[in-house]
């Protein structure tokens, strides 16, 4: 399956996957947002946060080398800023000729460079912590306690249902096109017509999923109708929280206010 | 990857505060808005019809086909989501897919999710919606008619994304004009013709299959005179900025160094508070304490944490 159609939420029982969806979720955009304040060039803090990161991704048990492999997808954006570390002006460390054009690699370049990847390096790893110690309809209801708009987490959770179920569907229909175009072993040898012959098969392929998705979507609003659906999705309300959360709620804002303050005083 | 719709999603940490605050501001808006609409005008079903449909788009951006050497044409889906549902459908399900790529799948990251949903969702949408209508009404609404302007919609939906993603990234100091700007509209130039003959793949199909589809009654099509207006507004801020920034990024600098905009957005939001802290005052000192101050709370928080644990483990051991 393809890997984004995989369920990223890792079971386990650490004190992560115990906390209150609605804590982690504030907590987790509340580091993120945290890390974007911080200006260029704070090592210190960049590796405080990203030890901080670390240690959370320790203790929820789930194992580093999830992390480190999923938080590689932001890698390729990177390429966007690295034309920065020659266009920023300022005292050059490196300097090479291609063909006619001098390039001069500056300090401050670089800096912006490397602040850029770690900032968003931390931040996926962030995301992708959430995801893993909640699983998402906990999220969904996190969502609607913190005043998300009723109309989208509905149909977010719908979207979540049929996620898979339409996965399944795609893969049925790229495999029965697989089935039914030879491919040879010889890469020079291209197999099927011209390209726009073949974007025009994959368009067929979506026109059906789109039909198919139409249809089922009628069975589902029947089904939902024959089930007492009013326009309105319910659930079952949402417990108080705990002592502990508000514990971590308070003790997790209060590190993050102490970094913000603290990058503050260190760029002055 | 590169040639992929991926390339349109920016992850976390790579636009500036006052850039994700305008872009949350502006997409908030319009999805309000949408919701409202949609909310008012159609019914209870199309909760679960949007859900649906948006879950479909999400498994349709697998469907790919081979270009040459190696790379692959993708589907982004918004003209498609466009051209079936109606512009504010599509808005509502383009951001859901949006949404819940960054929630679960970090495609893109939380924070700048409003500019995500701004440059697929609110652009993406909006732009295909204004082409399709503009080039239906010149071609007529024949079947050519129909797929000649479904290849526009699907080719200036993902240009005109590409080319204010690079606008937020030059305006956020990520990346250079001159650079950026021509890399991201050439690249997808190509990638937005894979999406133009994939979506003409679709309504192919559709004419033949469920035609009732492509000829939506007129209530998906009233009081979508604003979108219009929106598609039209930010089709030609985009074309017009977007050379102009990279043949002239000082053109583009000087008129944000006029209204100090690009100081701004520079520039984390907090610097621009004037003696936030009082200066004469040991910074040093107060640094050190706090930083210690810091060390021991984290150190405490994790202890806990692990202390939680070990206990949690040793109660299931036994």
């Amino acid at each position: 399956m393809h890997i984004h159609f995989l369920d990223p939420y890792q079971i386990g029982g650490s004190v992560l996957h115990q906390t209150d969806a609605r804590v982690k979720l504030t907590l987790g955009l509340a580091f993120i947002l945290t890390t974007a304040l911080i200006p260029d060039g704070l090592w210190r803090l960049y590796f405080l946060l990203l030890a901080l990161v670390l240690s959370l991704e320790i203790i929820s048990g789930v194992g580093l080398d999830y992390f480190l492999k999923r938080s590689t997808l932001a890698l390729p954006f990177i390429l966007a800023v690295f034309p920065l570390i020659f266009t920023i002006p300022g005292v050059s460390f490196f300097t090479f000729t291609f063909g006619p054009w001098d390039f001069s690699a500056s300090i401050p370049g670089l800096v912006r460079f490397a602040s850029i990847g770690l900032k968003s390096w931390i931040s996926i790893q962030i995301a992708i912590l959430l995801t893993a110690t909640t699983p998402f309809p906990d999220i969904l209801t996190a969502m609607r306690a913190l005043r998300f708009p009723r109309l989208l987490v509905m149909i977010f959770g719908l979207m979540w249902r049929y996620l898979f179920v339409f996965a399944d569907e795609t893969m049925r229909l790229l495999r029965a096109r697989a089935a039914r175009s030879g491919a040879s072993g010889n890469p020079e040898f291209q197999t099927g017509g011209s390209i726009s012959w073949r974007a025009r098969t994959a368009g067929g392929l979506a026109g059906n999923l789109f039909v198919r998705s139409l249809e089922r979507s009628e069975r589902i609003y029947l089904a939902m109708l024959a089930r007492g659906y009013d326009g309105e999705i319910r659930s079952l309300p949402q417990g108080k929280m705990e002592g502990s959360n508000w514990f971590i709620l308070g003790f997790g804002g209060l590190v993050l206010f102490l970094v913000l303050i603290l990058s503050l005083i260190m760029s002055i | 990857m590169l040639l992929s719709a991926e390339a349109l999603h920016i992850p976390d940490g790579f636009l500036s505060i006052t850039v994700l605050f305008l872009a949350w501001i502006i997409s908030i808006s319009v999805v309000g808005y949408a919701l409202r609409r949609v909310g008012k005008d159609l019914g209870e079903q199309q909760v679960p019809m949007m859900g649906v449909l948006a879950a479909a788009i999400f498994a349709g951006q697998m469907i790919n086909f081979a270009v040459a050497g190696g790379t692959s044409g993708h589907l982004m889906g918004a003209a498609l989501a466009t051209i079936l549902m109606g512009p504010w459908a599509a808005i509502l399900v383009m951001t859901s897919v949006v949404s819940i790529q960054a929630l679960i799948f970090q495609d893109g990251g939380l924070l700048v999710l409003g500019a995500n949903i701004f440059n697929m969702a609110v652009v993406g949408v909006s732009v295909a919606y204004m082409v399709y209508r503009l080039f239906l009404k010149i071609t007529g609404d024949t079947r050519k008619g129909i797929l000649v302007s479904g290849f526009s919609a699907g080719w200036f939906s993902i240009m005109l994304a590409a080319l204010s993603v690079a606008l937020q990234l030059v305006v956020s100091g990520t990346s250079p004009a001159r650079l950026a700007i021509p890399a991201m509209a050439g690249v997808h130039a190509l990638i937005g013709i894979g999406e133009g003959l994939i979506t003409v793949g679709a309504l192919a199909f559709l004419l033949s299959a469920r035609p009732d589809l492509i000829h939506p009654d007129q209530s998906n099509l009233d009081g979508s005179r604003s979108v219009l207006v929106l598609g039209f507004l930010l089709t030609v801020a985009l074309l017009l900025a977007a050379p102009l920034a990279s043949v002239r990024p000082d053109g583009l600098e000087w008129v944000a160094m006029q209204t100090g905009f690009i100081e701004m957005t520079r520039e984390p939001l907090y610097e621009l508070v004037p003696d936030y802290l009082v200066p004469g005052i040991a910074n040093e000192s107060i640094a050190t304490i706090l930083a210690g101050a810091l060390g021991i709370l984290i150190i405490f928080g994790l202890g806990m944490g692990i202390a939680y644990n070990r206990r949690k483990g040793q109660i299931s051991g036994r």
